[in-house]
């Protein structure tokens, strides 16, 4: 599994800030923090080969005229002269920019990390897709170690003088009708049939919210009503099932790009979460949600149908007391957390029936299971480990304080601040400061995950070879890493389709040997 | 129940309360604390840092 930010992006002393030129910004700061502190290159172009957005999971192709410009992530986006023009005032971050390192004229707007990441610009934000990772633990930190490339890029800009400096922001929506996403991707066989995988997901998806969302002040996609709700996604989801990911955004998001053997597996491209700055909050996203596809891969998912899935997402996001109940279409009126009990109680005889004991799934059913116990005894006792109680309890407690409500711009502005990475800032970091939430992870781990790749994946080659070979590896992509050989007349890509290769187990020994590039590609060959 | 009982047993219930009473003026000290310091990092002008907050589209 591996899990997707894309950061809110903010210049303050420079409002109106062409934001694609803001990421870009961010990229080439982490690549000079990257130079300087291992003299690697660091910008690795991006192999779109493999990139197939358009391909949807219930056995069709939307034809390329149709989709939105915004779906055709399969091309290197570049910076044109009309976005150059847009930048307008932006000479300084230009400077920077093309100042930035041995690329004099050359923005990039693409790294590969050493912890087999990706770094790049999305659209108009930056975004840290994350290495691959066997289990829910290793996703939490890798995540984690997103937010400390991130939080590098945000000091680099900060020491930069004349330079204005850039915020960055793990939240999901600027309450103006914008929203940008957190993905959650999970490696499946193909076999399970894609309408199991939607049937049993859905009930689930409407319902996660309450143990892991992160939470919003103001209601519907422009935020015109007021009030406190659950997740900060809810209010953008206006399908159940589709292809898109920035228009009609679907509950189950169809697109089908393995970035792996095609006729294998499929990647379930999971849009609805909400980033969580918090540590366990990620932990019981990934962990339940990984729990619940065992089940429907096992035909053992429980039998829930939501009768308005949609309406439900939303009724149940706008009601933090968690009272609120939806209907299921056999008649059936539960609440959210009744129906999360349905499935964690599945969940647990799935896994007793499967002798599931494993340190990681057990754990991952004692938090689901005591969470739940936690809300609906008295929510704010999970404001430790739940993202949006921890935000919920604090802004009721300034509220009450200053005797003010809701509607006051300066919870608005907590709102945000919530998830300002920086640690001085970010009102999340100043809990966490506080021990006020519990963290998985120390802050050592997090450092050396943000340079080092999980073990056990072949993000663990990708990794590897970009510290160890920077000057020959060329592009890379998930699944593969093209290489130059001096001397050699074509590249030498190396196809990297299964994602449980290329692990330490299986090439740590072959890197160990610091073979020359020559040797280490043709033993790869032979 | 003999009084000795009795009163053994409402000593322990208001031994009790004290401690819930002393927890929760602790939490509330915290609770002080930790609002003094967002008063202090919060951005100094809400409204204009609210308004200001805008995104470009995202997935």
């Amino acid at each position: 599994m591996g899990l997707e930010t894309e950061y809110g992006v903010l210049a303050p002393s420079m409002p109106g800030a062409n934001a694609t030129m803001l990421s870009a910004q961010v990229i080439n700061a982490y690549a000079a923090t990257v130079r300087e502190a291992r003299g690697r290159i660091a910008g690795t172009r991006w192999d779109y080969a493999d990139e197939t957005p358009l391909i949807d999971a219930r056995g069709f192709t939307q034809p390329r005229a149709q989709a939105d410009p915004s779906q055709l992530t399969d091309v290197e986006p570049e910076l044109d002269a009309e976005q150059v023009a847009l930048a307008g005032g932006d000479v300084t971050i230009g400077d920077t920019l093309y100042q930035a390192g041995p690329y004099d004229h050359e923005v990039l707007m693409n790294m590969v990390l050493g912890n087999g990441a990706r770094l790049y610009v999305d659209h108009a934000h930056p975004e840290y897709s994350s290495p691959e990772t066997t289990n829910p633990f290793d996703a939490v930190l890798w995540d984690q170690a997103g937010d400390h490339v991130a939080l590098a890029a945000v000091r680099r800009i900060e020491s930069l003088a004349g330079v204005p400096d850039v915020h960055l922001y793990k939240n999901n929506t600027d309450n103006k009708s914008v929203s940008y996403g957190a993905h959650e991707n999970y490696l499946m066989p193909r076999s399970v049939p894609f309408d199991s995988i939607a049937a049993g997901l859905i009930p689930f998806f409407a319902t996660r919210q309450v143990i892991c969302a992160s939470g919003r002040v103001g209601r519907g996609m422009l935020g015109s009503y007021p009030g406190f709700q659950v997740s900060a996604r809810a209010d953008f989801f206006e399908a159940q099932i589709g292809l898109e990911t920035t228009i009609r955004r679907p509950i189950i998001n169809t697109r089908d790009e393995p970035h792996a053997h095609w006729e294998k597996y499929r990647r379930l491209h999971v849009i609805i979460g909400d980033a969580n700055l918090g540590q366990v909050s990620t932990l019981l996203r990934t962990g339940t949600t990984a729990l619940v596809l065992s089940m429907i891969e096992a035909g053992t998912a429980p039998a829930i149908e939501l009768r308005d899935p949609v309406a439900a997402l939303q009724v149940i996001s706008h009601d933090p007391t968690l009272t609120a109940k939806v209907e299921l279409v056999d008649g059936r009126k539960l609440t959210a957390l009744e129906i999360q009990w349905i499935y964690a109680e599945a969940a647990a005889r799935h896994s007793g029936a499967t002798d599931a004991t494993d340190e990681a799934t057990v754990e991952i059913q004692r938090r689901w299971a005591e969470t739940l116990h936690l809300l609906e005894t008295d929510i704010f006792s999970a404001s430790s480990t739940v993202d949006w109680v921890a935000k919920y309890k604090l802004m009721s407690a300034y509220a009450q304080r200053h005797s003010m409500d809701f509607t006051d711009p300066r919870i608005a502005a907590m709102d945000l601040q919530w998830a300002d990475i920086r640690p001085e800032k970010g009102l999340y970091h100043r809990l966490a400061a506080r021990g006020l939430m519990e963290t998985l992870y120390s802050p050592a781990q997090i450092e050396h995950a943000a340079t080092n790749p999980p073990e056990d994946t072949r993000a663990y080659f990708r990794g590897r070879v970009l510290s160890q070979y920077p000057e020959h590896v060329v592009a890379a992509s998930w699944d593969s890493v093209s290489f130059t050989v001096p001397g050699g007349r074509k590249l030498e890509r190396i196809a990297t389709l299964e994602p449980l290769r290329g692990t330490k187990a299986l090439v740590g020994g072959l890197l160990d040997q610091q073979l020359s590039i020559h040797e280490f590609i043709a033993t790869l060959r032979s | 129940m003999t009084q000795e009982h009795h009163s053994a047993q409402r000593r322990e219930e208001t031994q009790a309360q004290e401690q819930e009473t002393t927890a929760a003026a602790g939490q509330d000290a915290g609770v002080d604390d930790l609002l003094d310091e967002i008063d202090g990092v919060l951005e100094q002008n809400a409204e204009e840092f609210v308004r200001g907050f805008i995104q470009k589209g995202g997935q």
